[in-house]
């Protein structure tokens, strides 16, 4: 059996020999291929042998422009980016993971300068990772526009000359013509023919008739998808790429009762796109009215996993009416454009601290940022107002707090069962007037005089407080109030308006594939032949690409079109007659 | 009945289609060794066999003439049928191996379903799961190929490999039930994990197809020297044409597993791609299948070369599955380990 796909087979060579003609036809009609594809047809040296003599610069341009957009080469350039993608999975990523980039600097001094060089840590924005994507995106160009050109052109054209023996084609059969009904001759030619027509056109073939047989062509839409997919390829590349930069992403802590207002000044971090302006930050509030989070009790390897996580807020937009909704985990809020995404959550506690002067010098709720699974929240209270030295503190926040066997306090389950705060008070200048930014999670104690601490030279130990609770500082420096427990989210805002663009492209991706690679490409003929015996009527089919069902089709239209030629039976003649 | 009653069935099931699996590769691995036996005893005959089948290409010719009028038809599928498919008659051997296999995957599927019942959701959220649910898809999906194309020869190498998956699926990362964490709460985890593990039983199965390629191309060029029991296999090109459009399937699964996937991260993480560990294997692999794709259109690297292409995706298949889940540090730290 000849192979029925792809025709590097013997059914290739058979077309030209048999007739001269059909050829030209097949190039129009046939997709364009880079020259080294399977499919077409091998030119030994014909282009080195005549051109390399006199390959002036145009001649090295066009020279290198065909190496670059063939199939060798793109098979090549996937490869690589295949295997430059991989580093990025073996060391953190800056963009994904900061610290971790931060802890392999630590735990290999020797190795991150070496790798960092290389940009390791950022592969996906290297030079040498972009320099493989963009090289595959240019040949995929130089590919898909002269395939796209031809193509249209090929939507247009008829289908190729019927080759003159279809013996060595897939699929052949051939058969007695049946009879005509009452009669011992067999139908003529031209019935055969267009009866054979009539069918194909129904199944989708483009049909033409050269002479006493009848061409047929069907699946353009492979190719079609094929170069859908490409283009997708290519736009999702530069939706991502330009589009990027017209977004923007943000940062914002908030605790339960606060509210977030859309403006710069607000948020705790900011990366604009390339392309963002402030107009772009369209005016909304979120006030967040309550937070909750429920927890695993029932299965017991288990107890203590949050199992939801619920942010009630409240938003508003000028001139709408303010709106009550939620934000979860895998359900964002959309708002003025741009989605609201809950992705992190930890206590704040709320304190207010007196200084030696007996007035208010701070009121506030902190965010304490989570340690362990048991929620375990480390946070730092700055109080600069505090008269007559300012003060500083760095507080553990222990939510379910057990004492350990060593008298140290852990948190054993993360809700706030059990909640304890202890703080280690320090005073002294805390360098917040000098200008330099100061991170609000850290305290630098160095030159600070520790008064409530661990270590030798402070006067007393930590203090422990429950909420209610208030301690008096040593020295007279004033007292700590712990008001209450309440929790924190921290909401990531996102405006990406070219995002739809991208999903469009993904969808076009699958829409062509899915076609290109199933919708099978065919070549069909059906041809009256005058034998010694009378008429007969044969049947071949040419594949175009992978064709697994060929010559299932080209039996199933055989069976078909004899059986549309057969004579009727009794009854129905006489249905016909009357 | 509760959820620890329900897990325990699920292992009593999973062991016992352990069980059968075991004698399912027993017979499929006799039926190996007799193949071989008959293919030495079918050396001559199958010489016969070839000029036989070219003396078939002359009579499908002239069978038409001898056809009636109303259309005597050529039933046979003849763009299924090659050599090693239907000049042998299945064995019995091959006919235990297959019965055992539908057996093991009835209960296979029975133990999913008891995990699914124990954990309140669909059973594919930690490396357990997703190697119980994923070892029963890839029998499934072998099974159902098997209806379309006899591919019965791979019987064993299916049945090893998943013995060696569900077997380290359930010893090694064996974990009790346990809730789904926020992030995983999503319609997204029922489509995205389930076509992930489709795609992969696609490759895996085209995986096997590659390897014997390479084998009966290699045998075939040294003119029948090697392992005599490749003589009952399709040739080289027919198992290249299988492989190829077994991992066309996969390779469209895989698609829109990586699609589905960023969908999902725009939902839970914010972003739709962030080089997240996980994200960029399995890019690598989508990259990998679409080389292979090209590499079976290019001019000279048909055969062996593209075979190898599709070995190393399946390579990368598995060690997405294994040591990125179970080693590398992201934000897909579900092997519940
Ligand atoms: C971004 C890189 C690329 C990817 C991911 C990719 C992927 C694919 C896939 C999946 C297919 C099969 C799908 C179908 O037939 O619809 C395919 C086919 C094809 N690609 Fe690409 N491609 C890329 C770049 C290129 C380039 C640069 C060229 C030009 C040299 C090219 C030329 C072709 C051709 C000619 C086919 C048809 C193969 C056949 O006849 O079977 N592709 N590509």
């Amino acid at each position: 059996m000849a192979r029925s796909s792809d025709s590097n087979g013997p059914v290739e060579p058979a077309e030209p020999q048999v007739d001269g003609t059909s050829d030209r036809t097949d190039e129009r009609a046939d997709p364009l291929r880079p020259s080294d594809h399977i499919d077409s047809v091998e030119q030994v040296d014909s282009d080195s042998g005549i051109t390399q003599p006199k390959l002036g610069f145009v001649g090295y341009l066009r020279f290198f422009w065909r190496q670059l957009t063939s199939m060798r080469t793109a098979l090549l350039l996937l490869m690589l980016l295949a295997l430059a993608a991989v580093p990025g999975s073996l060391v953190p990523q800056t963009s994904s993971d900061p610290n971790g980039v931060v802890q392999y600097k630590t735990d290999h001094p020797q190795l991150y300068p070496i790798l960092d060089k290389l940009g390791l840590f950022s592969t996906f924005t290297t030079p040498w990772f972009s320099a493989v994507y963009l090289l595959l995106f240019i040949s995929l160009v130089g590919c898909i526009i002269p395939r796209v050109k031809h193509h249209l052109e090929a939507l247009r054209s008829a289908p190729p000359k019927t080759p003159a023996r279809l013996s060595r084609l897939a699929g052949f059969q051939t058969h007695q013509a049946p009879t005509v009904t009452g009669d011992t001759a067999p139908v003529s030619a031209e019935i055969a023919v267009a009866t054979a027509r009539q069918h194909l056109r129904r199944a989708g073939y483009r049909t033409r008739v050269y002479g006493d047989s009848v061409s047929a062509e069907r699946g353009y839409l492979r190719e079609t998808g094929n170069l859908v997919f490409h283009t997708a390829l290519l736009g999702v590349l530069v939706t991502v790429g330009i589009g990027g930069g017209f977004g923007y992403t943000g940062q914002r802590v908030v605790v339960e009762g606060q509210t977030f207002s859309n403006v710069l000044g607000s948020y705790d971090s900011f990366n604009p796109g390339r392309f963002f302006s402030d107009s772009q930050l369209k005016p909304f509030n979120i006030a967040i009215d309550k937070f909750t989070v429920k927890y695993e009790d029932k299965i017991i390897d288990a107890i203590g996993t949050p199992t939801d996580y619920t942010t009630y807020v409240t938003t508003s937009q000028p001139g709408q009416a303010s709106k009550k909704t939620t934000i979860k985990v895998n359900d964002p809020l959309s708002i003025g454009g741009s989605n609201v995404y809950l992705l992190g959550n930890g206590y704040a506690v709320d304190v207010t601290v007196r200084d030696g002067e007996g007035n208010i010098a701070l009121k506030d709720t902190i965010p304490f940022l989570p340690q362990d699974s048991n929620l375990t929240s480390l946070g730092v209270i700055k109080v600069p107002d505090a008269k007559p030295t300012q003060l500083g503190m760095i507080g553990f926040f222990y939510p379910s707090a057990t004492k350990l066997s060593s008298g140290a306090l852990a948190s054993n389950y993360p809700d706030d069962i059990n909640p304890k705060l202890t703080l280690s008070v320090y005073a002294g200048d805390l360098g917040l007037d000098d200008g330099v930014p100061r991170s609000v999670y850290e305290l630098d104690t160095v030159g600070l005089k520790p008064i409530a601490a661990t270590g030798s030279n402070a006067v007393e130990k930590p203090l422990t407080l429950e909420p209610g609770q208030t301690v008096k500082l040593p020295n007279g420096l004033g007292s700590v109030q712990f008001n209450d427990v309440k929790r924190f989210v921290s909401l990531d805002i996102h405006h990406d308006p070219t995002q739809i663009y991208v999903l469009v492209f993904a969808i076009l991706i699958v829409l062509g594939l899915l076609t290109g690679l199933f919708v099978p490409r065919r070549r069909v003929w059906v041809k009256a032949v005058q034998g010694d015996d009378g008429l007969r009527i044969e049947y071949a089919g040419l594949a175009r690409g992978e064709d697994p069902t060929l010559e299932r089709a080209v039996d199933d239209l055989a069976k078909k079109h004899l059986a549309a030629l057969t004579p009727k039976t009794a009854s129905d003649r006489r249905k016909v007659s009357s | 009945m509760t959820s620890a009653e329900f897990s325990t069935l699920c292992l009593y099931a999973a062991y016992s289609a352990i069980a059968i699996y075991v004698i399912a590769f027993i017979a499929f691995a006799l039926d190996l060794a007799k193949r071989s036996g008959d293919a030495q005893i079918a050396a001559t005959a199958a010489l016969k066999a070839q000029s036989r089948q070219s003396a078939l290409a002359g009579a499908s010719a002239s069978a038409g003439s001898t056809g009636s009028a109303g259309g005597t038809l050529l039933l046979e599928r003849t763009d299924v049928t090659e050599p090693g498919e239907t000049a042998r008659r299945s064995s019995k051997f091959e006919r235990i191996g297959i019965s055992m296999m539908v057996l093991g995957l009835a209960v296979h599927i029975a133990s999913v379903v008891f995990r699914g019942l124990a954990a309140g959701r669909v059973p594919w959220a930690n490396m357990f799961e997703f190697g119980l649910t994923g070892t029963a898809l890839i029998v499934g999906v072998f099974l159902l190929v098997n209806l379309v194309v006899d591919l019965r020869y791979l019987g064993a190498y299916v049945m090893g490999l998943n013995l060696i998956l569900l077997g380290v699926a359930v010893v090694n990362f064996y974990v009790t039930v346990s809730p789904l964490v926020p992030a995983l709460q999503s319609y997204w985890l029922v489509i995205h994990v389930f076509v992930a593990c489709l795609g992969t039983a696609f490759f895996a199965i085209a995986g096997g197809l590659s390897a014997a390629q390479i084998i009966q191309e290699r045998r075939e060029a040294s003119k029948n020297a090697g392992i005599k029991l490749f003589d009952t296999l399709p040739g080289a090109e027919r198992l290249e044409d299988l492989a190829y459009r077994i991992a066309l399937v996969g390779f469209v699964l895989w698609t829109f597993t990586l699609i589905a996937g960023a969908v999902w991260a725009e939902k839970a993480w914010g972003r739709y791609w962030g080089w997240d560990t996980k994200e960029v294997w399995t890019f690598i692999i989508w990259v990998i299948y679409a080389g292979y794709i090209h590499a079976r259109a290019t001019r000279g690297w048909r055969g062996a070369r593209s075979s190898w292409l599709s070995l190393v995706g399946f390579a990368a298949v598995m060690f997405n599955f294994s040591i990125v889940n179970l080693f590398f540090k992201g934000l897909h730290a579900y092997s519940g380990l």
